[in-house]
């Protein structure tokens, strides 16, 4: 930790104050270049808490993508890769595979997982890998300046879909965690969002799970997690994660999907088999 | 296993020497002519008795991306594939070669462009020896013209590779590949242990342990200054790979007035026409390049010095001509023949375009 920042919480120590939250140690020091008010600071953190508290920071290999995350192999302290746009799941294969014994997740975006990666993505679910795998989706590519992404909501606009998203030219929005919790492969599939402390919550314990699900070796856990985007979108981080409530998510409904290799009662059969149509936003 | 003679197929001899090398990982995607070699894995079960891993991929981008993963552990990792599914591959070897992961790429060619055929080539030579993906790379390149030296070559790839923190690419073609000869197997070489690994890849992503700061695979730098560094540190160890680890063989260059340059399966059929224009009494050598990158400059312009003409023989349009003439810096006639689409030359063929193009 920063010695000033050290040396602060001492002083206020001694005059008594108490220490109710420190950050994890498995986040480095380095400052993280994502846009105040964004999701991935936060899901960074609650990945890097769960790793803490698991006890497995020297036993974890995480494996970055291309886009906004490309660079989170500087703030987890643990050994990370650098995987090629999309093959994440590829290159986590592999490492799992040769090191069955290690946590291994990946950390991807909606484009590097939903679009460029979909095949490797459907493969590694569908050979049950057993690792962590964390999407998060934001409905745009953030990094190349907010072009429309396979999640791209119907009537949103993007840099590339000016006009908003139509489905005659563009198609329908990709639902990839209803399509993964279909496969036998996937043991543990949820999506969550991190826009408040009660979903901070929720999600920190979905994350959990999907790690502590890698001792059983019984599939793939994936979680969903939904954020703002707000510079892509072009609003303020409190308005962007409003206008996430009212649009993306029930579009993008919150939730556990599939539970200890089932499917959750009371899923929508339709949001499963994706020929539910989806809302167009106005 | 011990030293044994047996008759096996090029591809076969590639699987079983990854196995008896103590090859930790291979993966791979099916395609003509290569496919006995994961055929060949996979009727071994190695994951029951060295405790290799083997998957089929869903597809060479998948599978050269497994590579990566896996190799950047510090573990010993392979693929296989032939001439389209290597194309795929390139992304993932620019990457490798960024991010300095050692692994070794087994290319058995066939005729392109596009899908091409399914009989042997030689017309990736561009493709392997001047960087097949983006940046400025280079794979180490071993040639084979055996099925001894198919099995051969995968034990020193290792060494290179861990050596340099450079893929190794062994690029064989579908003649040598398919045909079957006889060989000797090596004993083998344990897989290392977890002990082992950790000291020869200090640098894998093996977990990171409270005493060291945490390992970190990746080809990206934005800072163009640092970017720079690492390229000229790259560019230093291709050359040191230049100064140190050339692999060529000379026959009858000693008296020859005329040499072939050839490689791979190429060398083998050069070898029979040398062999018939010495009993029609004309001094010809055979210059066969082993390493291709690595290009053997050097030795051969000092050879070139003291010969009337050289051919090169290859089966593609003539690629690695191009290196031959660099190395003589021209100075010496220089003709290139060969077949390509999937035939091959035969000797007499060969002997006849030394006579028409180069004595004549």
């Amino acid at each position: 930790m920063n010695q000033d920042i050290e040396a602060r919480k001492q002083e206020l120590l001694k005059e008594g104050y108490e220490e109710v939250y420190t950050r994890t140690k498995v986040l480095t020091d380095a400052v993280m270049h994502y846009c105040p008010g964004c999701g991935h600071g936060t899901t960074h953190r609650l990945i890097a808490e769960v790793i803490d508290e698991m006890g497995i920071q020297d036993n974890v290999v995480g494996v970055s993508p291309v886009g906004c995350s490309v660079l989170a192999y500087n703030y987890f302290d643990v050994d990370f890769q650098e995987a090629a746009h999309g093959r994440a799941p590829a290159v986590a294969t592999a490492i799992k595979r040769l090191n069955p014994d290690t946590y291994v997740f990946t950390y991807q975006g909606d484009g590097d997982l939903a679009a460029i990666g979909t095949a490797e993505t459907i493969h590694a679910a569908n050979r049950g890998e057993n690792m962590t795998m964390i999407f998060v989706n934001n409905g745009i590519y953030g990094m190349t300046g907010g072009q429309m992404a396979p999640t791209t909501l119907v009537g949103m606009r993007s840099a590339t879909t000016p006009y908003g998203r139509r489905v005659d030219l563009n198609g329908y929005p990709l639902r990839m965690t209803e399509l993964l919790s279909t496969l036998p492969g996937t043991y543990y599939v949820t999506r969550q969002s991190v826009q408040n402390p009660a979903a901070v919550r929720k999600a920190k314990a979905a994350i959990r799970k999907a790690f502590e699900n890698q001792k059983l070796k019984k599939g793939l856990s994936f979680v969903e997690i939904l954020s703002n985007c707000n510079s892509g979108w072009k609003m303020t981080p409190v308005a962007a994660n409003k206008w996430m409530e009212d649009n993306m998510m029930p579009n993008y409904p919150i939730g556990d999907i599939k539970v200890d290799g089932k499917i959750v009662e009371g899923i929508d059969a339709n949001r499963l088999v994706l020929d539910h149509p989806l809302t167009v936003m106005q | 296993m011990a030293r044994e003679l047996q008759l096996m197929k090029g591809n076969e001899a590639i699987a079983r020497a990854m196995i008896a090398s103590g090859c930790d990982g291979y993966f791979g995607y099916p395609i003509t002519p290569q496919s006995e070699v994961m055929e060949t894995l996979m009727a071994e079960k190695p994951w029951e008795t060295t405790g290799m891993t083997v998957l089929q991929a869903e597809s060479e981008v998948a599978s050269i991306n497994m590579v990566y993963g896996g190799a950047a552990t510090g573990k010993k990792v392979a693929t296989s594939s032939s001439s389209p599914g290597i194309s795929l591959m390139q992304e993932g070897l620019t990457y490798l070669a960024g991010a300095e992961i050692p692994c070794l790429v087994v290319n058995v060619m066939r005729g392109g462009p596009g899908l091409g055929t399914i009989q042997p080539s030689q017309s990736d030579y561009f493709q392997s020896t001047k960087g097949g993906g983006h940046g400025d790379y280079q794979l180490y390149t071993l040639a084979p013209a055996s099925v001894q030296e198919m099995y051969d070559f995968v034990f020193d790839a290792w060494d290179i590779a861990f050596k340099y923190r450079n893929p190794v690419l062994i690029l064989s073609d579908g003649a040598i590949g398919q045909c079957m000869e006889k060989l000797y197997t090596r004993d083998y070489v344990p897989r290392w242990t977890e002990e082992e690994r950790r000291a020869n890849a200090p640098w894998g992503t093996w977990g990171k342990p409270a005493t060291r700061n945490h390992n970190i695979i990746t080809s990206l730098e934005l800072d163009s200054a640092r970017q720079e560094v690492f390229n000229l540190k790259l560019q230093a160890k291709y050359a040191e790979m230049k100064e140190k680890e050339v692999r060529y063989e000379m026959l009858n260059c000693d008296d020859a007035e005329y040499i072939i340059v050839a490689y791979g399966s190429s060398s083998r059929i050069a070898m029979k026409a040398m062999q018939m224009a010495r009993e029609k009494g004309i001094k010809v050598g055979l210059f066969r390049l082993i390493t291709l990158f690595p290009f053997p400059t050097k030795q051969l312009a000092e050879v070139a010095a003291h010969v009337k003409g050289i051919l090169c023989v290859e089966m593609s349009a003539g690629q690695m001509i191009e290196d031959v003439k660099l190395a003589t810096k021209c100075g010496v006639k220089t003709e290139h023949f060969g077949r390509f689409g999937g035939i091959i030359p035969t000797p007499g063929e060969v002997l006849e375009a030394l006579e028409n193009k180069i004595i004549k």
